[in-house]
């Protein structure tokens, strides 16, 4: 008896059949559904972010609405950068806490108050930043106060990557090393973390990712300069990408929408390439 | 536990998470202090924003000093925050678990990598990302088709009524926050499908059931807590959201939506487009204010993510919880 005759002498299942194809069809329309505005941005923030690149976008600052892009690139280095060096040294030393001592009550509130940390919106942090630093401490707007926003952010994300790599090392070499009689220092630095390193280093990279994207926090503690950073930490604005998107797509020229679409390209391009390599390394370890 | 200094360091450095847990709340609480006591309990329910008289002497009032009619009320930025938030999830719900459907049982094994990476690509995305294509391309069709469509198909509901003139409002942004809030429940949706056990599907197919009715009627069950939490993790997310939102969301101020595309803000746009009117504020009342709002979204979005995390908790661990 051949399906299609089943279906005839059970008109329930040709019913079911029926319902479970739309219901398939419904699934991969959802799919598409997400993917075309993914592809749209794509497209988009490529085809006019390239057709705005010129070799003066790498080597003039903004001026008013047109110019370059120098201090804004520069800007998001410093500021990102900054953010790496606060962040990444407590993140990872958080992590090794959680992952080699954390089995008691206090690993437990850390762990959950880190991912508790990273559900806070980040223009709440950034308005704790701009009370404590720029107003309370009087840094004004600054390069330091936007790296510490960041670093803020970027914590507890690194302190759960650290954690997770650290785990997939296995007990048995921990064990083999204080059996030797080596210290916990000794024991995480030259046993633990070198196998785990390449999973913590991923986690810096998606750090950064994290760090370039973001815009709402900086603006009210990086503020915005239309100089290239000459170097000062605290008292002096600085430029960022991401500023640029925001603010200039507002303007009604063309050159402040080009140098938008510029700004939107590279902060794109620099996300996408860390986030589809680290994410299909990950993957690559683990399955 | 032997207590070398190494390892009091490290306390040290784990202590710091949740040290800048409660330095947010209490800096918050602390600067704002004023506001609060100014502003008492109407703060919530008033629909006034008003910065009043700026460059006429202060008076004072209550205690404090404050300019001449000034008036803070968030009521219209609480609306516009839990609006978004919940059109986004009625839409990104369905579609998520669609999606997590779909990479989980539909699509073929050797494509999933791929697929799934291309959902995950849509949380990184920067929100200022997608704040400018909304700009570019949502904000234009909405104004051009989607409005003035739901108005000729539902314009019978006031609430759909009337078109778009500018495609700014609550539609664009709760669309923009819907792609952001999509990615977050489908990865978790999706990693619990995926640790079904194996002879739980099974027994479903013994019965009888069709590999959509398997995924649907026993698997989807199966995972409901994940679910739940996953929509609850988007939830936070969606309430916080602040660049996409500030650049499609038309920015009202004393004005409640009344329709889908009547322009809104949430509260974390309206802290960010208020910050230069607020610094002229000699008073720093307005700028404390804005400090109140910070601690209301942080006391929101506390609540909202221990909910979800304690639900999760043990269930799945997260790449994307955040980007």
């Amino acid at each position: 008896m051949s399906v299609s005759q089943v279906a005839l002498e059970f008109p329930l299942l040709r019913g079911r059949r029926i319902r479970t194809r739309i219901g398939w069809v419904l699934s991969i329309l959802a799919f598409v559904l997400v993917a075309a505005p993914l592809l749209d941005i794509l497209i988009l923030v490529t085809a006019r972010g390239i057709s705005a690149i010129s070799p003066e976008l790498f080597l003039a600052p903004t001026n008013g609405i047109s110019g370059g892009l120098l201090n804004a690139i520069v800007g998001t280095f410093v500021l990102s950068g900054g953010a790496l060096i606060i962040g990444v040294p407590i993140g990872v030393g958080g992590g090794i806490y959680l992952a080699e001592f954390g089995t008691g009550s206090f690993g437990a509130v850390v762990r959950f108050l880190s991912d508790v940390l990273t559900g806070i919106p980040s223009i709440v942090l950034g308005y704790f930043s701009y009370i404590t630093m720029v107003i309370w401490l009087g840094w004004q707007f600054s390069a330091l106060a936007g790296a510490i926003t960041l670093a803020l952010m970027v914590v507890p994300y690194m302190a759960r990557l650290t954690e997770l790599s650290l785990r997939q090392v296995p007990l048995s070499l921990r064990e083999a090393g204080y059996a030797l009689g080596a210290p916990d220092r000794k024991v995480i630095f030259r046993i633990v973390l070198p196998p785990a390193l390449p999973g913590v280093l991923t986690g810096a990279l998606l750090a950064l990712a994290i760090s370039v994207g973001e815009t709402a926090p900086l603006i009210y503690t990086a503020g915005w300069s239309n100089y290239v950073w000459n170097g000062k930490l605290t008292h002096e604005p600085i430029g960022y990408l991401t500023y640029v998107i925001w603010s200039f797509i507002n303007q009604p020229f063309a050159s402040a929408h080009a140098l938008a679409f510029a700004a939107a390209f590279l902060v794109v391009l620099v996300v996408l390439v860390i986030n589809v390599t680290a994410r299909t390394l990950l993957f690559a370890r683990t399955a | 536990m032997r207590t070398s200094p190494f390892r009091i360091g490290l306390v040290g450095l784990a202590g710091i998470i949740p040290g800048m847990l409660v330095a947010v709340v209490l800096f918050l609480a602390i600067y704002s202090w004023p506001a609060i006591h100014f502003n008492g309990i109407g703060f919530l329910f008033r629909e006034t924003w008003n910065l009043g008289n700026l460059y006429a002497d202060p008076v004072t009032r209550r205690g404090v000093q404050v300019p001449i009619g000034a008036q803070y009320g968030i009521l219209v930025f609480i609306v516009g925050t839990l609006a978004t938030s919940a059109i986004a999830l009625l839409i990104a719900v369905p579609v998520s678990l669609g999606v997590a459907i779909f990479l989980a049982e539909g699509a073929p094994p050797r494509l999933r990598p791929t697929l799934s990476l291309i959902v995950e690509l849509l949380a990184v995305v920067p929100s200022v990302v997608y704040g400018l294509w909304g700009v570019a391309v949502l904000v234009p069709l909405i104004a051009h088709y989607i409005a003035p469509a739901l108005d000729d198909v539902l314009g019978f509901i006031p609430f759909f009524a009337g078109g778009s003139p500018t495609g700014f409002g609550l539609l664009s942004s709760s669309l923009v926050l819907t792609l952001m809030v999509v990615p977050i429940i489908t990865a978790t949706v999706y990693s619990a499908l995926l640790q079904v056990p194996r002879p739980d599907k099974e027994a479903a197919y013994a019965l009888g059931a069709m590999k959509f009715e398997v995924a649907v009627r026993a698997m989807l069950p199966m995972v409901r807590g994940s679910i739940v939490g996953a929509i609850i993790l988007g939830l936070g997310r969606a309430l916080g959201e602040t660049m996409a939102v500030l650049m499609v969301s038309g920015g009202a101020i004393n004005h409640l939506p009344g329709t889908i595309t009547s322009p809104i803000s949430t509260m974390a746009s309206f802290i960010v487009s208020q910050l230069d009117s607020a610094e002229q504020d000699p008073t720093g009342m307005a700028v404390r204010s804005l400090a109140e709002i910070a601690l209301v979204l942080f006391i929101i979005t506390v609540i909202v993510n221990v909910i979800a995390r304690l639900i999760t908790r043990g269930l799945h661990v997260g790449l994307t919880s955040r980007a």
